[in-house]
């Protein structure tokens, strides 16, 4: 299958207080093919929602390239879902009106359309319902539904689990590599969660600290439902949180 | 919103110091003490009431001011509410009206009476002038400080899904900044109430104000202070009313 997003030699840098730049993305290079689910994992402040917002077309000001189906990204379209960290639902609508919110114009059975999102995300029994009756979980649902409400043949994630309780977020990860494989679109999702980022995707671009660029790109080869207690599963975790933590056990040796 | 049941003690507590002011009132006038020119009796500003009650002239009054108020406060209200929308859609407009509303903004009401009446004359145009200029202006700053506070992520998700600005405008401005736009209006219509007492006051024959301005000149203390109640109550039911209102239709 063909690249569905490349990225060339992209760099960013924040102008902070007039002049002092800071370097968030440096030279990243990136293929992701059709129907891969890519987790961006990182600390806090790596860029990597920084990167997301340039493949979602919400950030222009960077310097590179950056081509979805060989196309230049030149801002959002209909064509990628985006779900962020906070649902972002509207207080004032139901949650079948923020489900239908962003249907293009000139769709017809915009009903059946909000019907078969919602039973897809299980929310059954909830159109009605406003966004402060439902829980976290629920309405980070309502949120996936809505970015998935055009068929984008790409979704997005920023940290969609992040605000979510431990027990939660298992199961809307659950959930959400259900969505991937019924909807076989192409997912990239940032996150910082390294057991999240295993259980998921196909492959895990791991970020540096600030400025420094993509450290390493793990290939996952488990079959899914991946068991989290598993043997392989743990080796692949070991793999990467040697990525992150081996500088600083070191370091405690040295103490030692 | 779950509605919260008030008991007798509430009740007690909340008509008490009127209760114990209208007691100490009424003991203070029967005692003789305060001379009845000055200030009649709460039992007789009630006989007043019953009386002016019965014979229409009250109600004839309150229905006329509340009347006025209306026209006034409707179109401050709809001009307000498009004038703010457009204003806050672009920089450039807030720019450029800014320094002229910041102006016009300090002037009081009452000091656009003269120049109501040149223009308008003493008829109903001119009172209904007074009251939009009332209300116009706390309208507009809460229609634009609402806007402007809008919560920027909710224009993210807008321009994810390319949703044109009319649509914009329908399910996001307008439901996003409606309870600081609802503030708004409930201070517009309070000093439309109080600027169409003061219009009436200056240059009417009827309203409430006029009822008031006409117990003064006959010297009825009674008429006075009975009229000065009334638009108390009646503006206290009116921000009720917008209240009870708000409450509704907030999400």
């Amino acid at each position: 299958m063909g690249n569905k997003i490349e990225i060339r030699g992209v760099n960013k840098n924040f102008i902070q207080d007039g002049n002092e730049i800071t370097e968030v993305l440096k030279d990243i290079n990136l293929e992701i093919k059709e129907g891969e689910f890519i987790c961006l994992l990182g600390h806090s402040g790596c860029g990597k929602s920084t990167l997301l917002r340039i493949i979602a077309g919400l950030e222009m000001d960077y310097e590179g390239e950056a081509y979805i189906d060989g196309k230049a990204i030149s801002g959002p379209s209909l064509d990628k879902g985006l779900v962020f960290q906070d649902h972002r639902l509207f207080p004032w609508f139901t949650v079948e009106e923020n489900i239908g919110y962003g249907l293009a114009e000139n769709v017809a059975n915009k009903k059946e359309r909000i019907d078969e999102l919602i039973h897809l995300v299980g929310l059954q029994g909830f159109e009605k319902k406003y966004p402060r009756q439902l829980s976290g979980g629920m309405s980070q649902r309502v949120a996936i539904a809505r970015a998935l409400i055009n068929r984008p043949s790409l979704l997005l994630l920023d940290e969609p689990f992040g605000a979510l309780d431990a027990l939660t977020r298992i199961t809307m990860q659950n959930e959400i590599r259900r969505i991937w494989q019924t909807q076989k679109n192409t997912m990239v999702m940032v996150t910082h969660d390294i057991d999240e980022a295993i259980a998921l995707s196909s492959r895990i671009v791991i970020l540096g600290q600030r400025g420094s660029g993509i450290k390493r790109i793990e290939n996952v080869d488990l079959s899914y439902p991946r068991i989290r207690t598993g043997s392989e599963f743990s080796h692949i975790r070991n793999i990467v949180y040697r990525e992150f933590f081996e500088e600083k056990e070191a370091e405690l040796e040295y103490y030692l | 919103m779950k509605k919260e049941k008030k008991g007798l003690t509430y009740w007690i507590k909340y008509l008490l110091l009127p209760v114990i002011v209208i007691a100490i009132w009424e003991a203070a006038s029967l005692s003789g003490s305060l001379p009845p020119y000055m200030l009649p009796a709460p039992h007789e500003i009630l006989e007043l009431l019953i009386k002016t009650v019965k014979n229409g002239v009250l109600i004839k009054n309150i229905g006329v001011s509340i009347g006025r108020v209306f026209s006034g406060f409707f179109l401050a209200a709809l001009v307000a509410i498009v004038l703010g929308v457009l204003i806050s859609l672009s920089k450039n407009a807030e720019t450029i009206t800014g320094l002229l509303l910041q102006i016009l903004k300090p002037i009081p009401p009452i000091a656009w009476i003269p120049i109501a009446i040149i223009w308008l004359g003493i008829g109903e145009a001119s009172k209904i002038f007074i009251i939009f200029i009332g209300a116009v202006f706390p309208i507009l700053t809460n229609v634009i400080d609402g806007i402007r506070q809008i919560d920027k992520r909710y224009f993210e998700v807008s321009q994810v899904f390319e949703i044109p600005k009319k649509r914009l405008i329908k399910d996001v401005i307008i439901p996003a900044s409606f309870p600081q736009v609802m503030t708004g209006l409930k201070i517009g219509l309070g000093n439309a109430w109080i600027c169409v007492v003061a219009a009436e006051m200056i240059a009417a024959t009827s309203g409430i104000g006029y009822m008031l301005m006409d117990g003064r000149s006959l010297s009825m203390p009674g008429q006075v202070i009975l009229s000065m109640l009334v638009v108390g109550i009646v503006g206290k039911l009116m921000d009720d009313v917008l209240q009870k209102l708000q409450k509704k239709l907030l999400y």
